[in-house]
């Protein structure tokens, strides 16, 4: 019976654990996609910047030293030793949150009322954008993020199930539920939460009781850079800072085809899901069609669902009154 | 059929009316190459219940939007509580003290009752968002305070039933009143009502013009509404604007107004012999 296998339980675990990695990222879309309907292309983007912003702040680099070599000869690469990890990951959250407050200003306000699909574009431009911007402020070197996550197989696991799981999974699994559950709170029971919640429902409803879109937009980009940065350290702990880390959003693609683009909740339990099957599948059903299904597994899925449940496992029924 | 010149006056059933809270004057605004609103002027006097009508696309809707803000005139000026307003948004007009319903009822689906009327507290708290993600202190007083309010206007709209119940789901003259109860919660100084009976059956109707004059005569909250069903109109506003084709054709008392032969063309159309 392969319930009893240990090995099968390590898969599922493992799973589960590289789920909460894709959820992590798809909260990240599904938080803007519900406030302004905005399918925010540049959110693996924005994951890259915050690991990157916080590699540069914690070794102690100096934004756009190449260029400040290029243009006025300075050469002028680190100053001091860096700085602790908690303050770098405060200035990276300002750094975030200030770079919202930029993407308002500069791309959504004088974009409002345009069609979504104008939206969009814009923000496959953002990530470009920022995509460089990263790279001339912190160099395109790929960069070692040492958070001081407990690294290695936990010994526990191992020695009393004889399941191997990395402890840094398992922390990052731990962060990434305690966010969640901070963000649901937050958006169940503050005023600012339930502002969300109501822009995300009807924008003339919201401005007529005084709720400005500009405030709210700014705060759900920031929340986002927050989720960002999250995944950002997470997945550049575990595979280094590197620019491929921004195509960790295409991985969010079949999670929110799997649990909506408007439903958090969806967000993660699509993640969880993916994040199983694609093991499950590699480990079982991988070696008798030729292995590596690892890339192609998710996609596969959600091409399935576009079939059949095309708003997804919870997102809002599409339904048209003739 | 001018305006009623008093400062104040007195209703037949005894309220006093006392001066302007809000007054529109030369208001024209233009869609492209269309007038939706041609030089129109009037006034709201604090304490008043002021309807607005006329026949369908008279404009009635963009005077709303123009007095609560999402629409900006090119020509005219709105003085409100006797100032000079400039262009505002419609979120600061709405700090201002002015609240509103949709025509096409503009709740929050997807939050309860209790939600929706507590987003109507909006203006009135003032933590910030340190202050709420902390959560304790300030943030949770100022929750319990607001909710205490809310609660206050559930039971005066005699919704408590639905209170936990998603909006989405609740039948439409209920949306309504939920819907005048977030515009409530914000305590307006003037509150601006489009069409808050349209599509419901008598009974409904009978309901929310209790509400409407229970609104007016216990907090004394000035409302301006647009109707079309005549007969409410007769029995609970003060005063009328009738507006046909984007121009004001009428402004006074109901009894003024129903027996003004323009008005009666405006509504029963005019023979053209």
């Amino acid at each position: 019976m392969f319930l009893l296998d240990p090995f099968f339980w390590e898969v599922v675990i493992s799973g589960l654990l590289a789920g909460v990695m894709y959820a992590l990222v798809a909260l990240g879309f599904v938080l803007i996609f519900k406030a302004s309907g905005i399918f925010n292309f540049a959110q693996g983007v924005l994951a890259l910047f915050a690991a990157l912003t916080l590699v540069g702040f914690q070794t102690g680099q100096v934004p756009f030293a190449h260029l400040l070599e290029a243009v006025l000869g300075i050469h002028y690469s680190h100053w001091g030793e860096g700085m602790s990890t908690v303050i770098a990951l405060i200035l990276s959250l300002c750094v975030m949150i200030g770079l919202a407050w930029l993407v308002v200003k500069v791309v959504l306000k004088p974009l409002v009322n345009q069609e979504g699909i104008i939206l969009f574009m814009a923000t496959i431009g953002l990530a470009f954008v920022l995509e460089g911007v990263g790279d001339l402020m912190w160099g395109a070197n790929v960069k070692r993020l040492d958070v001081g996550l407990p690294e290695g197989p936990s010994d526990l696991l191992l020695d009393y199930t004889g399941m191997f799981i990395e402890k840094l999974e398992i922390s990052a699994a731990v962060v990434a539920i305690i966010l969640v559950i901070l963000l649901m709170l937050f958006s169940q029971y503050t005023k600012m939460g339930r502002a969300l919640r109501a822009v995300a429902d009807d924008h003339q409803a919201a401005l007529s009781v005084g709720i400005s879109l500009e405030t709210i937009w700014w705060v759900v980009w920031s929340i986002s850079g927050l989720v960002a940065l999250v995944a950002g350290v997470m997945w550049g702990a575990k595979s280094g800072v590197q620019f491929s880390l921004s195509l960790i959003a295409l991985k969010a693609l079949p999670v929110l085809m799997l649990g909506g683009f408007t439903s958090i909740p969806g967000a993660i339990i699509g993640g969880l899901m993916i994040g199983v099957g694609e093991k499950v599948f590699e480990f079982y059903i991988g070696p008798m069609i030729g292995g590596a299904t690892e890339n192609w597994f998710a996609y596969m899925l959600a091409l399935v669902f576009l079939l059949f449940r095309p708003q997804g496992l919870f997102g809002e029924k599409i339904i048209e009154r003739v | 059929m001018n305006d009623i010149d008093e400062r104040s006056f007195t209703t037949p059933d005894g309220r006093t009316i006392g001066s302007e809270i809000l007054s529109v004057k030369n208001i024209t605004l233009k869609f492209g190459g269309v007038t939706a609103l041609e030089d129109i002027s009037f006034d709201i006097k604090e304490g008043e219940i002021r309807a607005i009508i006329g026949p369908n696309g008279a404009g009635k809707s963009s005077m709303l939007n123009v007095i609560n803000g999402f629409y900006h005139p090119q020509q005219g000026e709105v003085w409100f509580r006797k100032k000079l307003r400039p262009p505002l948004k419609p979120y600061q007009i709405a700090y201002q003290g002015v609240a509103r319903t949709f025509q096409n009822i503009a709740l929050f689906k997807g939050m309860s009752t209790l939600d929706n009327i507590m987003t109507g507290r909006f203006t009135h708290m003032t933590s910030g968002i340190a202050a709420q993600a902390i959560w304790k202190g300030f943030a949770e007083r100022e929750e319990i305070e607001n909710r205490e309010k809310v609660e206050q206007i559930i039971d005066f709209l005699e919704i408590q039933k639905i209170r936990r119940t998603e909006v989405g789901r609740l039948p439409y003259g209920l949306q309504k009143r939920v819907e005048l109860g977030r515009a409530l919660a914000a305590e307006p100084k003037l509150l601006l009502l489009d069409e808050p009976m349209a599509g419901m059956n008598v009974e409904e109707k009978e309901d929310m013009s209790r509400f409407v004059l229970d609104v007016n005569e216990e907090f004394g909250t000035t409302v301006a509404l647009i109707e079309h069903d005549m007969g409410v109109v007769m029995d609970i506003a003060d005063r009328v604007v009738v507006m046909d084709y984007g121009k004001k054709i009428g402004d006074g008392t109901p009894a003024e107004v129903r027996s003004s032969q323009i008005v009666i063309d405006a509504y029963l159309g005019v023979s053209h012999e």
